[in-house]
């Protein structure tokens, strides 16, 4: 059992790196890399998010929409078929909420997490591993460990990224591959380095 | 099934949907009009180009003084001139700043050691021997940065480069340019400079320009206390902390380097009315 999820874990965070693997929130690596300060909050809220949407979708993906749920069997009907229209709206929806009521009730936490709650919550790297989780037919326990630590695998390659990128700033760079070019091709060799892990788990 | 699939999604939605209403009845706080104001000038393409999260964390660094308008790289110059005025309103309006040339030899007081008769630029200039004067820090007097100001702010007199105040914006481009370095930008609320930038030994320094600052600290002594810094032989006015304009008048600086906005020796030379009117034009 505590092996499953070791696999998972090490899974999510170093082979299948939700940026660097899967090419999943590139708008973000981009992005907010500039600064590490801003790439540890982007990280944060991340974490944050796919938690608690990978729990809840999970859940309502067990309970109602796959085809072999409690509510299935009872109605008769396969409503598989909404997972991405239902993940989205709940998402969303709860995100929301959530950024009210921490605005309220645990204002450092909030400016800790800033833009980046509410930038996050149509970001593919969320919606990536919900659906990920759908089609694996994960449980729900299951699905909120992979949302968590495909979160700090986003939170690794993010914060090692904008580490690289500020010293780049320094490093003397010919003037055609200044800014964004360089940053892209330093992405691509972070996901080769990334390719090591390859073949760890299945 | 499509019944089914219809409550589903919307079922998920209304609950969401009251969730939310009831999250922003029962935990609302509010937040500073001001920065959706600054948003809504901003380009709004959350690019982070500026190195915030987004125009909304831009505008709210803008109103804490954290950033300036020339850091979204992404805004023409209208918007920023919409966010200057923006941020006006609300009674963030860094001081006014101006280039002074730090420099008081000209041709009559500064000494020539060669006739320079090669391109008049001050870089060239400075690339063979130094230029014709003597003084190595001195203001070589070819206009390079008068030919950079966008704005004819600068006037070459006697060989020597002179700021307008009222025409400078402190837009930093003389500063680029000038091979030696010796214009700053300092507040524009002080009027009293020290017209030297060279560190030479005060006995060096008078065998080859009679108006440079030998370090007497007759002016130290003169202004109050950490208003004057001395670093070497060169003495410079604390801008942090800046003397009153009699300073000039108290210290009687003997080779009259302490000087206000302009070397004493000679009166600015006026605008013309035509070149005014060619301004406004």
């Amino acid at each position: 059992m505590q092996n499953e999820y070791l696999l998972i874990t090490i899974g999510a965070v170093l082979v299948n790196n939700f940026v660097l693997s899967k090419i999943l929130g590139i708008c973000p690596l981009l992005g907010v890399s500039k600064k590490l300060d801003a790439a540890i909050g982007m990280s944060g809220a991340v974490i944050f998010v796919l938690t608690l949407a990978t729990f809840v979708t999970a859940s309502i993906y067990n309970l109602i929409l796959a085809p072999n749920s409690h509510f299935a069997k009872l109605t008769g009907v396969n409503l598989d078929y909404l997972q991405t229209l239902v993940f989205i709206l709940v998402i969303a929806g709860l995100v929301q909420v959530v950024e009210i009521i921490l605005q309220k009730i645990a204002p450092p936490l909030y400016n800790a997490l800033g833009i980046y709650l509410p930038l996050i919550t149509t970001n593919c790297a969320v919606l990536g591993a919900v659906v990920i989780n759908a089609k694996e037919a994960r449980g729900i326990l299951n699905s909120t460990i992979y949302g968590f630590c495909s979160a700090v695998g986003f939170a690794l390659a993010l914060i090692l990224f904008s580490s690289i990128r500020e010293k780049l700033e320094l490093a003397k760079t010919p003037k055609a591959f200044q800014g964004t070019s360089i940053a892209l091709i330093t992405a691509g060799i972070l996901a080769m380095a990334f390719m090591g892990f390859s073949g760890l788990v299945k | 099934m499509i019944t089914y699939s219809i409550i589903i999604v919307a079922g998920t939605g209304l609950i969401l949907g009251v969730l939310i209403a009831l999250a922003a009845k029962f935990f609302s706080i509010e937040q500073d009009p001001k920065i959706s104001e600054l948003s809504a000038i901003l380009p709004g393409v959350n690019c982070g180009a500026c190195g915030f999260a987004g125009c909304a964390d831009f505008a709210k660094a803008l109103l804490e003084e954290r950033a300036s308008p020339d850091m979204c790289p992404v805004s023409s110059p209208s918007i920023r001139f919409l966010v200057a005025k923006a941020l006006d309103a609300a009674h963030i309006e860094p001081a006014k700043r101006i280039a002074v040339v730090f420099c008081g030899g000209n041709n009559h007081h500064a000494k020539t050691s060669a006739q320079y008769n090669g391109v008049s630029d001050c870089r060239s200039a400075n690339l063979i021997a130094g230029g014709g004067k003597v003084c190595d820090y001195g203001c070589l007097g070819l206009g390079s940065c008068a030919r950079a100001c966008p704005f004819g702010a600068i006037e070459i007199i006697a060989g020597l480069a002179v700021i307008h105040p009222e025409l400078c914006t402190a837009c930093k481009k003389c500063i680029k340019t000038c091979p030696r370095t010796l214009i700053k930008l300092v507040p524009a609320s002080v009027h009293v400079h020290v017209f030297c930038s060279s560190p030479d030994k005060p006995a060096d320094k008078r065998k080859c320009c009679d108006v440079s600052c030998i370090a007497c600290k007759k002016c130290v002594n003169a202004a109050g206390e950490n208003q004057m810094t001395i670093a070497g032989f060169l003495v410079r006015i604390n801008y942090e902390n800046p003397p009153a304009d009699d300073l000039v008048e108290k210290a009687a600086c003997p080779t009259k380097c302490l000087s206000n906005t302009y070397p004493s020796s000679y009166t600015r030379a006026k605008i013309t009315t035509a070149e005014e009117e060619e301004k406004t034009a």
